[in-house]
């Protein structure tokens, strides 16, 4: 013999069975006739707040081995790490335009900018910039420099720089510059006037 | 701070995890059976410690090197027929039954599960233990492969069973050791065709492999020798390798010559001690014309065997730029690196090649190799295929912070006191490659091991001529380059001997 309660329990699970279909039933007919916006426009993240201002970026060119400096016109925070990371994203902006000089993967990023006083930057970037950056010495070097020149001539006070991937110190950029020691920025500020002179 | 909150994140992360294991345990376990966890984790630990080794067949013949598994059944070891054929000629099986048939190109071979017997182009083998057949696979005893495989490749095929080794045709490759004449201290090895072993070292011993080289055995397994600090060295085979063990009362190192044929053995104590005693960097300019030596400590310097070295930038799994879908930056600098050498032994420079073949060594092995020779000028090659020309690197020192400590030196920027000379070194191979009409450039790179060398130290990067990057390696451009690089060196001898 079946107990009753065990017939009222099914009878009142079988009934909100079907009060959820037809209720997904009709939410389902109208997320069908709802409007889709074509471009998805809402920002991922924070605006970069400020007023722009003038810096000296310098950029590599791949065809004659240099770098020039040129200035450019950018949103800067007040905010001194967060100055330095915009810095760096409007150099890597170049960077990923097709036509660009000196070609980084895609998707190449900065992560973050520490300022350590006394005079330390950290730079962390992305693993996209590491492992599809191309190989050979000047390839690399030329990267770097333009990093690293970039911003200490728009951050006063830094003496040396740290590059890391991922939060994670790496040996190599491509398989050539190395990236485990602390850079030197009066040894690239050197480099930079060899680079600036053409070939 | 981000740094900061991320590590108190995770931290709670794993608070909860463990608390929620703890429960689990207390739930589903009960408190007795705690007791037993650690009996059954040691029981396990020590199962799996006893675990034996994998076997592996090494196979060698002229067409190709490879490994195979060798699989335990029934107290013998087997290995599939098919997969030790297949790297030498076309082969294809079919089953049928209980019975398998094997072409290996116009041979048929017929096996029967169970059997130890088998039909090879219509004549009866013998087997040494019964055929298998595992999910279409055919497996045969390892020692009668010996016997079988002549009927299958026509030719001799020589297995030692003990090691897992199998040698098809006469292939082999012999050696001897014999300790130098005006060195007692210094053992070398000459093999009949290049070699490329891991060597490893231990107090007392230094292990040379071969994995994938037909070494065989000398006459007799036990090599002595008439030296008070290399008395002997052993020749074993285990497990698909072969085995040169140095027996040694001093720290040794290895360096390879004669490409990849020679393989020298040479005190390696005095090295460090070279390295270690150099001063802290002087003042002295950047750019001066004449270098002068960097001052010395009380330790005497080791004799100089070589003036130069030159290293063959990347190899082995490390490949470097990929120059083209075909050409690999390794293998350009090879190249490259023996032609230099050629060319300064052409001018009387004694030169040793520090990566003679696809070896992969590292960064700081170099560098201690390097330094180890006490060669007055360190060559790195590199090739690209962007840019045309040459371009000539000095180090770019790291950021030091004072860690230099009395008389020893940084090992970052160990090259600190001879940078006068590495300039002076790159200005004049620039000279000379100018003169060659060769597009050249000289800058300063964070490229490792420049910074850690204790000499006068370049790197040379080789840029193709025109925008075909395969003239990368065209026998004229090479000459060219390698000429002009030997002449500034030469050209700079004296003042690059000068240095200690």
């Amino acid at each position: 013999m079946i107990p009753r309660h065990f017939y009222i329990a099914v009878s009142v699970l079988f009934v909100a069975a079907l009060a959820m279909s037809v209720y997904a039933w009709r939410m389902r007919g109208r997320a069908a006739t709802t409007p889709v916006a074509a471009v998805d426009t809402r920002p991922v993240v924070a605006p970069v707040a400020g007023a722009t201002e003038r810096v000296t970026l310098f950029v590599a060119y791949d065809d004659l081995g240099i770098l020039r400096a040129q200035s450019a016109q950018i949103p800067l925070p007040s905010v001194r790490q967060q100055r330095a990371e915009e810095l760096l994203r409007a150099l890597l902006a170049i960077y990923l335009d097709k036509t660009s000089p000196h070609l980084l993967p895609p998707g190449s990023d900065v992560r973050s900018v520490y300022l350590v006083d006394p005079g330390l930057a950290v730079i962390d970037m992305n693993a996209a910039f590491a492992d599809g950056h191309r190989s050979g010495v000047l390839a690399e070097e030329l990267t770097i420099a333009s990093l690293i020149q970039t911003l200490s001539a728009n951050i006063p006070g830094i003496l040396r720089v740290k590059i890391l991937v991922e939060g994670k110190q790496r040996d190599t950029l491509a398989g050539h510059a190395d990236l485990s020691n602390f850079f030197d920025v009066s040894g690239f500020n050197q480099l930079t006037s060899q680079l600036e002179a053409a070939q | 701070m981000r740094w900061i909150r991320k590590r108190r994140i995770s931290e709670q992360c794993i608070s909860k995890s463990w608390i929620s294991k703890r429960w689990i345990k207390r739930r589903w376990l009960g408190g007795s059976s705690l007791f037993l966890l650690p009996i059954f984790l040691a029981m396990l630990a020590l199962l799996l410690s006893a675990a034996p080794a994998e076997k592996h067949l090494s196979v060698y013949s002229t067409v190709a090197n490879y490994s195979l598994p060798i699989m335990q059944r029934q107290g013998r070891d087997y290995v599939g027929l098919l997969e030790l054929l297949e790297p030498l000629g076309t082969v294809s099986a079919k089953l049928d039954g209980s019975r398998w048939r094997l072409h290996y190109n116009n041979i048929l071979g017929e096996f029967n599960n169970g059997k130890n017997r088998a039909r090879i182009q219509g004549r009866d083998a013998d087997l040494s233990a019964k055929f298998l057949l595992e999910n279409g696979r055919g497996l045969v005893p390892l020692s009668s492969l010996d016997s079988l495989l002549p009927r299958f490749l026509g030719g001799p095929a020589t297995l030692h069973a003990e090691s897992g080794r199998l040698f098809i045709g006469n292939i082999a490759t012999h050696f001897t050791a014999t300790v130098a004449t005006d060195d007692p201290s210094r053992l070398v090895f000459r093999f009949t065709a290049p070699v490329n072993p891991s060597v490893a070292a231990e107090p007392g011993k230094l292990h040379l492999t071969f994995t994938h080289e037909p070494l065989t055995a000398p006459a007799s397994p036990t090599l002595t020798f008439s030296s008070k600090t290399i008395p002997a060295a052993t020749y074993s085979e285990n497990n698909g390798a072969a085995e040169i063990t140095v027996t040694t009362t001093i720290p040794l190192m290895a360096s390879f010559s004669n490409d990849g044929r020679s393989i020298t053995l040479v005190p390696a104590k005095s090295q460090p001690a070279a390295a270690a005693s150099i001063k802290p960097p002087t003042s002295a300019p950047v750019a001066q014309n004449t270098p002068t030596p960097p001052p010395q400590s009380g330790v005497p310097s080791a004799p100089r065997r070589y003036f130069a070295v030159i290293d063959a930038s990347h190899g082995g799994s490390d490949r470097g730029e990929a120059l083209s879908s075909t050409l690999a930056e390794k293998d350009v600098t090879v190249a490259f690196a023996r032609r230099l050498r050629q060319e300064l032994e052409s001018r009387g420079i004694s030169t040793l090649v520090l990566r003679d073949s696809d070896a992969n060594l590292s960064l700081d092995d170099r560098a201690f190799f390097a330094n180890s020779t006490h060669a007055a000028v360190y060559i790195v090659i590199h090739a690209a295929s962007s840019g045309h020309g040459i371009r000539l690197y000095t180090a770019m020192l790291p950021y030091a912070e004072g860690e230099d400590r009395g008389p020893f030196h940084s090992w970052s920027t160990a090259q600190s006191s001879y940078m006068p000379f590495s300039q002076a070194a790159a200005a004049s191979v620039a000279a000379e490659l100018r003169k060659d009409q060769i597009s050249v450039r000289t800058l300063t790179a964070p490229l490792r091991p420049l910074n850690n060398v204790v000499s006068a130290a370049i790197a040379v990067e080789v840029a193709p001529p025109s925008s075909d990057v395969s003239s990368l390696l065209a026998p004229d451009y090479e000459q060219l380059i390698a000429g002009a690089v030997a002449n500034g060196i030469v050209a700079i001898r004296s003042q690059l001997g000068a240095a200690p």
